[in-house]
């Protein structure tokens, strides 16, 4: 029996299903997935209630990783703050420096000079760029193909060692902070960009001919997992998971902040197959349109990096921040288009150094909520394609 | 430790086998793919292109217990964690080590003070052999721990203690 059948004589809710079907059900087994799983990406655990090779229900279990940074975030200043933040989604720490900073500057009302402004564009671009690449590999590795996590990773080096010139750390910067820029950039820095920016931007076409027209790749990803536009706004899904599903939203264009109405960039979405380029199978919310999203969205981010590099100002690259900076009373919140979606940042203050709440709106965790609703009826090789294309970051389900 | 150990009388004999044992064991290191948090990334970069595990035997990377004998403990333990981490160790074979990665990990790291879900330290759970600071640690401070695993394995002996 092909796979089709099972799909098609199981997708009769209970009671309902053909008398055919209803002899052919086998006994219902619980499947442990996680929380040690190469392909939850990280500590996700999910309950799988399996029937056969069919999943009929997928309930994720979080919270090992629960690492309290709210709570710590109402006992520090925000300047020790912004290092915790890094360690939210750790593979986008600029960008999370970057939200965190933005939210506390609109509460005391501070300006970032110009240059600030450039650095932190710069910063979050390539960060996202690095992210992107780190999925594209293990999402490569989810389904079975080792080399592209090979190739993700030589690209990465570059943008940290970029970063680690920056401010000497490979992973969490604490880099970008309130007020602009901790460091000026280093001496050469923009030579190396631009050399970098040309070396990659051809890599990119290799990835996809390497991972995303691979026939296999094709066959295990497209028209598996389809999350409906509908769908993707009912669950408050951002991001590319958003975008992949055929929605144009992207906080930079849609709602801009910092700088980014300054540069021309598209908003690559999912579309249908059969259209320039796209294979044939794939359909507009499926776990290929997800992942080639990211894709696109690596085009994207150098180009917005070739125009920063043209139009980088010169001056100061920090505000004059006090050295305890009080928070006024009030409450701010900020979301800002995260590599993973948006990424909101709530901050209560009280006429003291010590914000009163910091919550955070991780886009990851809102992004697994559509996990039970999609991973139902599949087979269970494609949980891990559906997992690995949501992309989810533990660190920042959890927080 | 395996089930050689405490065997036999010392002599030259065992000490030769002992050589080829060690040698082997710390040449052929199967990691386990346990990633937790931010160090599992360097982790992972360290397996991959540029640091590349493999040239110190170390890069088969295996995805369950069963197979492997190193486990990385890369990033912050939780309490909900923890007792699977026990397990885990539980269902590796003799002999096994482990490596504390990273600050949180060997004491708790930045979330010490107000993390109160965070264990304080992997060795509270399972034996540490080698401890790694960092926040994350380097791909190169990774190596240096593995290395000086390997070097902690050359010294073993499959000797009875002495009384």
């Amino acid at each position: 029996m092909s796979d089709t059948d099972i799909h098609s004589q199981r997708e009769a809710p209970p009671g309902t299903a053909p008398a055919a079907a209803r002899e052919l059900r086998t006994e219902e087994m619980l499947v442990n997935m996680g929380p040690q799983h190469p392909s939850t990406h990280g500590v996700l655990r999910l309950m799988l209630r399996t029937d056969g090779e069919l999943i009929l229900e997928a309930i994720p279990h979080i919270g090992y990783l629960h690492r309290c940074a709210e709570k710590i975030g109402e006992n520090v200043t925000p300047v020790q703050f912004v290092p915790m933040t890094d360690r939210l989604d750790y593979l986008t720490g600029m960008n999370n420096n970057h939200g965190f900073s933005l939210a506390v500057e609109k509460l005391c009302g501070l300006e970032v000079p110009e240059r600030g402004h450039y650095i932190r564009v710069i910063m979050c671009e390539l960060n996202r760029i690095a992210s992107h690449l780190v999925s594209f590999g293990c999402y490569g590795m989810d389904i079975g193909a080792f080399t592209p996590f090979l190739y993700g990773f030589r690209e990465r080096e570059y943008i940290l060692d970029l970063f680690e010139a920056t401010c000497g750390a490979r992973l969490t910067y604490n880099y970008l902070t309130i007020g602009g820029a901790s460091l000026d950039l280093p001496e050469g820095f923009v030579e190396r960009l631009a050399w970098f920016l040309d070396y990659f931007e051809p890599k990119i076409d290799e990835y996809n001919n390497l991972l995303s027209f691979n026939y296999i790749f094709i066959k295990r990803t497209a028209n598996v997992g389809v999350i409906s536009a509908a769908d993707a706004l009912a669950y408050g899904l951002t991001g590319p998971c958003l975008r992949g599903s055929g929605v144009k939203w992207d906080l930079r264009r849609c709602v801009p902040y910092e700088i980014y109405d300054r540069f021309e960039f598209d908003i690559p979405v999912g579309v249908p197959g059969g259209n320039a380029g796209i294979p044939p199978e794939v359909v507009v919310g499926d776990s290929w349109s997800r992942y080639y999203v990211r894709m696109l969205e690596m085009k994207q981010s150098v180009r917005i990096l070739r125009q920063c590099l043209k139009q980088l100002a010169g001056g100061e690259f920090r505000a004059k921040v006090p050295r305890t900076l009080k928070l006024p009373a009030g409450e701010v919140y900020l979301e800002v288009e995260g590599v993973r979606g948006q990424l909101g940042f709530l901050v209560v203050g009280e006429n003291k150094p010590i914000p009163r709440r910091v919550k955070i709106r991780g886009p990851s965790f809102c992004n697994l909520c559509i996990v039970p609703h999609v991973c139902r009826q599949v087979l269970l090789a494609d949980v891990p394609a559906i997992v690995g294309s949501i992309d989810v970051v533990m660190g920042e389900v959890d927080r | 430790m395996g089930w050689l150990h405490n065997r036999f009388e010392e002599n030259l004999a065992i000490t030769s086998v002992d050589w080829v044992l060690n040698w082997a064991r710390s040449s052929s290191i199967w990691p386990m793919t346990f990633g937790l948090a931010c160090c599992a990334i360097e982790m992972m970069a360290a397996g991959a292109s540029r640091f590349d595990l493999d040239r110190f035997g170390a890069g088969a990377f295996r995805a369950t217990p069963r197979q492997s004998d190193l486990m990385v403990v890369a990033g912050t333990v939780t309490f909900k964690m923890a007792s699977r981490i026990r397990r885990l160790y539980n269902q590796m074979p003799d002999p096994k080590y482990v490596l504390a990665m990273g600050a949180c990990t060997i004491g708790g790291g930045p979330y010490f003070k107000y993390g109160y879900h965070v264990v304080k330290g992997v060795d509270l759970i399972v034996p540490v052999d080698v401890y790694i600071p960092g926040c994350p640690p380097r791909p190169e401070a990774l190596i240096e721990g593995l290395m000086r695993l390997q070097d902690k394995m050359k010294r073993e002996t499959i000797a009875k203690k002495a009384e």
